[in-house]
């Protein structure tokens, strides 16, 4: 039996989530373990916090943030944003993520994902990249999608994969913050060249959205921010149009009580 | 007391705060004096089967586990932990687990995705003779992440359905075992949990 994820990701700075379109034009959206709460009260099935700070002054705010949350919330827990080697890593699990998630500093350093696996296990390395339509298929950016990293998607896929690779997280930059839907060419390339369970992200404006991101795209999870963050939608009611698509999906533990 | 056995593989915190959460004190060791002190313990493990009994060789804990489950003491493994009760495992020819329960993990098969890495429904045995899962319904889903998982046998207490009848618990008497992450179940792998508590101290019987 398949049975899609629902994550809710919070973007995380200065110890606040945050909201806003291409990494720019940040809006309050409240406190990270409270949100987490009420996500989890609604049946989120993991939680995602990407720390978009990241300074080094800023680790030891996401590491308490991590905590708290870690001592109410018990669904699987990745953290990410700014980790740069197996202490940056240690520290997080440490405090209580399940996971954590790896981006430019993988495209800075490909050994980083290896490291991590070797000494964390591989369930626990999600790499995350951050995707650019361009002439000649999928290249990989950095830097909130300013800066092209020069990989061809396909490849840095494979080789992150084979370097141990548990899971990718992987966001269009062309549809993030657009509320277009998830760009399913890139999820249908993604899950068609690697065998690793795929998180879909990047311009959720719909529930429908969520459905096609498993039913087309192939993801084993979708990821969204804004629809959540802004109440707009609640978790239980993106897991209920996922079953009404026909697609098996965990209830809220919480219902009826 | 409860000891979670800290052998340097994973995220052996999860484990600990979970218990914590249902009111247990729980201390996260590779002191072999307290482990053997233990009321019960605990057994996590992630990633290769092989390299998790490197570790229990390399820190001296495999004799001391030998000694609690030769003891008949409370003891749950998890994940991989559990895996380590049976005597061994395709994934790492030639490395033995402590082989309590019969039989060898092998790879997950079937037309699906390895690993499995989502929220599953618990079909219970038959005999539905397992405390762990008391006042959790029908079919309570719980979080897996593995490749691998110990065969179906008279010690199976419930199964999933991954691309075919996976073993998802285990247990005979006090030993006890799940594939899946109870510490990352919400409140149904909390709940488990203190099923687990109370038939170690007693309040509950194992079966």
């Amino acid at each position: 039996m398949r049975v899609p994820r629902v994550i809710p990701c919070l973007d995380v700075h200065d110890g606040r989530v945050v909201k806003g379109v291409n990494f720019l034009d940040l809006l309050d959206a409240g406190d990270p373990v409270e949100l987490a709460r009420r996500y989890d009260l609604e049946g989120a099935d993991e939680l995602v916090f990407l720390d978009i700070t990241a300074t080094s002054d800023d680790r030891s705010t996401m590491v308490r943030v991590v905590e708290m949350t870690a001592e109410t919330v018990f669904i699987p827990l990745t953290v990410g944003g700014g980790v740069r080697s197996v202490e940056d890593a240690r520290s997080l699990l440490r405090a209580g993520a399940d996971k954590v998630s790896v981006n430019s500093a993988a495209v800075a350093r490909p050994g980083l994902v290896a490291e991590l696996a070797e000494e964390f296990g591989r369930q626990c390395v999600v790499v995350a990249i951050d995707a650019k339509r361009g002439d000649d298929g999928y290249g990989v950016v950095t830097h909130g999608g300013r800066r092209p990293a020069g990989l061809d998607l396909v490849e840095w896929l494979e080789t992150v994969a084979k370097l141990g690779a548990g899971e990718i997280l992987l966001t269009s930059m062309d549809r993030d913050g657009t509320r277009a839907g998830y760009d399913l060419q890139l999820l249908q390339l993604a899950t068609t060249t690697i065998d690793l369970p795929v998180i879909a992200s990047g311009g959720v404006g719909t529930l429908d959205h969520l459905v096609e991101g498993v039913t087309t795209g192939g993801a084993d999870a979708v990821l969204a921010a804004s629809i959540f963050h802004s109440s707009e939608f609640r978790i239980d009611e993106a897991k209920a149009a996922m079953r009404d698509a026909g697609l098996t999906i965990r209830p809220s533990p919480y219902r009826g009580q | 007391m409860l000891a979670v056995v800290d052998y340097g593989i994973g995220n052996l915190r999860s484990a600990q705060k979970a218990f914590e959460a249902v009111g247990e004190d729980a201390v996260l060791t590779s002191d072999h004096a307290t482990i053997l002190r233990a009321d019960a313990v605990v057994l996590p493990g992630v990633g290769a089967f092989g390299r998790c009994v490197d570790a229990l060789e390399a820190s001296g804990l495999r004799s001391v586990l030998g000694d609690v489950l030769a003891e008949q003491r409370p003891f749950l493994g998890i994940c991989v932990g559990f895996q380590l009760l049976y005597e061994g495992s395709t994934e790492s020819p030639g490395f033995s687990g402590l082989g309590v329960f019969e039989g060898t993990v092998n790879k997950l098969t079937g037309p699906v995705k390895v690993p499995q890495m989502q929220w599953n429904q618990l079909d219970r045995g038959a005999n539905d003779a397992t405390t762990l899962l008391r006042g959790l319904g029908d079919r309570p889903w719980v979080y897996f992440v593995h490749s691998f998982a110990p065969p179906v046998s008279d010690v199976t207490t419930a199964t999933c359905d991954y691309g075919g009848t996976v073993t998802a618990m285990a247990g005979r008497g006090p030993v006890v075992g799940t594939q899946f992450h109870p510490e990352k179940s919400g409140p149904i792998g909390l709940a488990i949990l203190e099923n687990f508590v109370a038939a170690a101290k007693g309040e509950l019987p194992w079966s």
